[in-house]
């Protein structure tokens, strides 16, 4: 039925007067479990169904969307979509224009062992309970979270130069919390990752290797100790970030700068826009020359919720090297912005979060290639250092050139040893200026692809999962404490 | 430098019979009666077995025109119905949703709420559905509204665009519209529904070092003026040219309404019942207790003339009206009907969709104003800075309440009570409660709409001591 409805919509298109259009027909379940204080908070289940229709008409873009989906109400929809693109016609400075991409007719499915939703509801919130528990039993603690979240989409995405592609896509995602109250202080630990866990384009045997119970304990324990815990200090330092919080960073400071519709101006009024104009291209010494960063969809980079066969207008995935050995070399594209840049082809970064959203540029898997340290010799080759773990805050200016971050907890590292436990430690500086300083970065071995579930963009906003491997690194004379200053 | 939304309010009545109506553009609205919403929950109820049921219905119709460069790059409409089934089964809840309406499906649904809620514990304390509820009156649904055309979006972005043309400038920014329904329905014969329209425009002007931003949102479309926020747009953006920089510290800061929405609404969650139960609020051990200053008072009011949104919440129970800070004192929560047992406290309307993590929440957050404009705060500055929005503001420190963020899009230096030039944009790691003790001046109350709370009803304030901790380069 998927290819039926598409074909409504692409044969009503081209009546109406477009001369281009493409169909989405996505099908996509959602299962949400979470606990709270040792009682289940959410349970539920959705699935949503519908169609997206995006055409050009007069030389404009017109997108609309169903979940009427009979011949007629699909129909009415492609119609209203090509007369809403001869409504931005009237508005119109220049016609659309797109880098050519070839028909594909193709399948695709990312790999999983174990579906999450065959696997019982019961056996899910034993897991979830009892790492609930763990978190309870130790004195201190005052509020205890746990969560798991499951998607799965099906896509057919079809388009009036003749591509036909199927695609299925499972993600799995859990993490828990401990939160206390003490004083007058709020402190809390997470893992494997804070604000969800961690997610990835994976089945339920992601859950089962985070090992949420065994870790309940410490996280808790962590918890409960930061409020003895001294103040994070003010100053300039060497600073080394966990993985989790380096791929956040990368998130901010370079997955958003590189997207190129900001860069041209078309985010603006919410998003914001991009120190990285196009001039920089080539030229900028974005990072130290160990930084190395690409965006990666392809599957051999790994299950990142940025991992897929085909981008939302049909461009195969791809990887761009983003920063090789330091200089800027790559943006994120698509078929209208590639051309308005002069570059061949799409990158191929176009998704949109569900049926109902038209697709815009996001980011994919925008990872730090690995370095060669092993940690515990980073650890030892540091004489004075803060080492910052999970991230707590994050903040960054519409253009992404100032940024500061803060993580759950802190450790001093004197003498190459980790000394002490640190609350409330916080970072902040100018992009470039940041990834100049990187002097350090680990081995594969300590390498994850990490899972953002939650970044939002576009008007109506959009939530999408990136992906961002990184290995723990080392940054020097780094701005830290400001987050937490009086004046 | 007046607040944009007071602009936009001006030409309401004579905007509002100039809507032009032209064939519609895209798929008919489908909206439902309530007539036809009982029927579909009266299908679901006779699908279900289990003790108690409820079906909340939603359908949206919403579109929105963005452009950008001046130009229109992204146009869009949506029509989504969805269904969504909470069933209760000896003392367990869970909820299914779907969008899909033929029978299979609803027998689905039904089936899938009740398989969950079958494969967990019984939750203690779990409330009996509430039975039939009377609500307040709220008129929400403009036909302007919810018929406008996307032509009568374009023609309003072509005039912005021109402006912006005309002044060398570069606009981007939305024009929406749209509707939303919503119906609680359940087994012990509550039945609650609700529509209203929403329209909302939001524009920035660009120039090569400076930018300015305006932005309304209200029920009713004959309330937004695209050519009165594109002006004040384009003479903030005028206005804020060759930037200098000025040094983070404390400083005197005007807020225009917008930016102190998206501060204050970060406190929204804390004025939880449960968020105090679960010792996450930050004021927890604080009620009662003087931690602003007197010239703060905060009520959650939905039935307020400025407000939107529905007179009843997600299990169906009445919206009422709770004062949350008195004279600079929190004084009362709000709570769901479970949250409000646990705490010996009444129900006051504001929970959420059954089951959840949070509890409940306000919605409709209205401060008390006062009758200084914000011409009038730069007059009595002698040395501050005029802050047009705020941007990715996040949480540094809840229990203190301190956020950070940027400021952006019309960031003025005001010296000897005028406005001097725009200056680079600051990142602020301010306490909310701590700003809220520090405020001189407020200006009246207007509907304000930001980037990182929901809309609600703020005054422009003047606050000394405000902190900006470091500077960007723009």
């Amino acid at each position: 039925m998927m290819r039926d409805f598409a074909n409504w919509a692409l044969e009503t298109a081209r009546s109406r007067g477009a001369t281009y259009a493409d169909a989405r027909v996505m099908d996509i379940r959602h299962r949400d479990l979470s606990t709270k204080n040792g009682q289940v908070g959410t349970l539920a289940e959705s699935e949503s169904l519908g169609i997206g229709i995006r055409v050009i008409a007069q030389g404009s873009w017109g997108f609309a969307s169903t979940d009427r989906l009979t011949r007629e109400g699909i129909a009415a929809c492609a119609a209203g979509a090509v007369a809403i693109a001869k409504a931005s016609a009237l508005a119109k400075r220049h016609d659309v224009e797109m880098a050519p991409v070839e028909a594909y007719q193709d399948t695709w499915q990312n790999p999983f062992v174990k579906d999450p939703f065959r696997i019982p509801i019961e056996r899910q919130l034993d897991l979830l309970l009892a790492a609930d528990r763990e978190m309870s039993r130790v004195k201190g603690v005052t509020l205890t979270e746990t969560s798991m979240a499951f998607r799965r989409i099906e896509q057919l995405f079809a388009s009036s130069i003749g591509s036909v592609i199927h695609q299925v896509k499972m993600e799995s995602g859990a993490g828990i919390v401990a939160t206390t109250f003490a004083g007058t202080e709020i402190q809390k630990r997470s893992y494997p990752n804070s604000f969800g866990g961690q997610h990835q384009l994976s089945g339920y045997e992601l859950v089962e290797s985070l090992d949420l119970v065994g870790n309940a304990p410490r996280v808790a324990e962590e918890a409960v100790a930061l409020h003895s815990a001294p103040q994070s200090p003010e100053g300039t330092k060497t600073i080394i970030l966990d993985s989790s919080q380096l791929g956040l960073q990368i998130h901010e400071s370079i997955g958003h700068p590189i997207e190129l519709d900001r860069v041209l101006g078309m985010e603006a009024n919410f998003a914001g826009m991009s120190f990285l104009t196009l001039e920089k291209l080539g030229k900028l010494r974005y990072g130290s020359d160990i930084v190395n960063v690409v965006a990666d969809a392809r599957l051999e980079h790994g299950p990142g919720l940025g991992t897929f066969g085909y981008d939302d207008e049909g461009v195969p995935a791809q990887c761009t090297p983003v920063i090789t050995d330091g200089l800027f070399t790559g943006y994120l594209s698509n078929r209208e912005t590639a051309v308005s840049i002069g570059l061949k082809r799409s990158g191929g970064t176009m998704r949109t979060e569900s049926w109902n959203r038209l697709p815009i540029i996001r980011m994919t898997n925008i990872s730090i290639l690995p370095g060669a340290w092993r940690y515990d010799d980073l650890i030892a080759d540091t004489d004075d250092a803060i080492l910052m773990e999970t991230n707590r805050s994050w903040s960054i200016d519409d253009r992404r050139y100032h940024f500061q971050f803060s993580t759950e907890i802190g450790w001093e590292i004197r003498g190459g040893k980790k000394t002490k436990m640190l609350k409330n430690p916080s970072y902040s500086g100018i992009t470039t200026e940041f990834w100049n300083s990187c002097d350090a970065i680990c081995s594969r071995k300590h390498w994850t692809l990490w899972g953002t579930p939650n970044c939002g963009k576009g008007q109506p906003m959009q939530t999408m999962g990136t992906g961002h491997g990184a290995a723990p690194a080392r940054f020097r004379n780094i701005k830290v404490g400001a987050a937490f200053a009086k004046s | 430098m007046s607040p944009a939304t007071k602009d936009a309010k001006r030409p309401a009545k004579k905007r509002r019979n100039a809507v032009h109506r032209e064939p519609r553009a895209v798929a008919a609205l489908h909206l439902l009666s309530d007539a036809e919403m009982r029927r579909i929950a009266g299908k679901i109820f006779k699908l279900s077995d289990a003790d108690e049921t409820e079906v909340e219905i939603g359908v949206v119709s919403d579109a929105l025109t963005r452009f950008a460069n001046n130009t229109i790059h992204q146009n869009v409409a949506e029509q989504v119905l969805t269904v969504s089934v909470r069933t209760v089964l000896d003392g367990r809840t869970a909820r299914a949703t779907t969008n899909k309406t033929d029978d299979d499906s609803l027998r689905r649904v039904v089936a899938a709420s009740k398989s969950l809620a079958r494969s967990q514990p019984r939750i203690p304390g779990l409330l009996p559905m509430p039975g039939p509820q009377k609500y307040g009156k709220v008129a929400r649904y403009f036909e302007n509204t919810a018929y406008a055309t996307p032509a009568d979006r374009a023609r309003a972005v072509a005039r912005v665009a021109e402006l912006a043309e005309k002044n060398k400038q570069t606009a981007a920014g939305i024009f929406t519209t749209g509707v939303t329904q919503s119906a609680i329905v359940n087994t012990k014969g509550l039945f609650a529904s609700h529509r209203q329209t929403r329209a909302e425009f939001s524009i920035t002007i660009l120039e090569s070092d400076s930018s300015g931003w305006a932005k309304a949102n209200a029920p009713d479309l004959g309330r937004i003026d695209p050519d009165a926020l594109a002006r004040s747009a384009s003479e903030k953006s005028a206005a804020s040219r060759n930037p200098s920089e000025a040094a983070p510290g404390r400083w005197t800061v005007i807020l225009e309404p917008a930016a102190v929405l998206d501060l204050v609404g970060f406190l929204f969650y804390d004025f939880a019942g449960t968020a105090v139960k679960d010792q996450r609020s930050c004021f927890n051990k604080r009620m009662g207790k003087r931690v602003m200053g007197e010239n703060i008072t905060l009520h959650d009011d939905v039935f307020h003339p400025l407000q939107s949104g529905a007179p009843f919440d997600g299990e169906g129970m009445p919206r009422q009206q709770v004062l949350l800070v008195d004279k600079g004192i929190p004084s009362n929560l709000v709570y769901a009907r479970a949250t409000a047992k646990k705490m010996k406290a009444k129900p006051t309307g504001h929970g959420m969709p059954l089951p959840n993590d949070y509890g409940e929440a306000p919605m409709n957050l209205v401060f008390g104003g006062g009758n200084s404009s914000v011409d009038d705060m730069v007059r009595s500055t002698e040395r501050g800075v005029l802050v047009t929005r705020l941007w990715y503001i996040r949480e540094v420190d809840p229990y203190e309440k301190v956020l950070t963020g940027m400021t952006r899009d019309g960031t003025f230096l005001v010296q000897d009570g005028r406005v001097a030039g725009g200056i680079r944009n600051f990142r602020f790691n301010q306490s909310i409660l701590e700003m809220l003790s520090n405020v001189e001046l407020l200006g009246p109350a207007v509907r304000a709409a930001g980037e990182e709370s929901f809309e609600m009803v703020v005054p422009p304030m003047k606050v000394n001591n405000f902190h900006f901790s470091e500077v960007t380069k723009f």
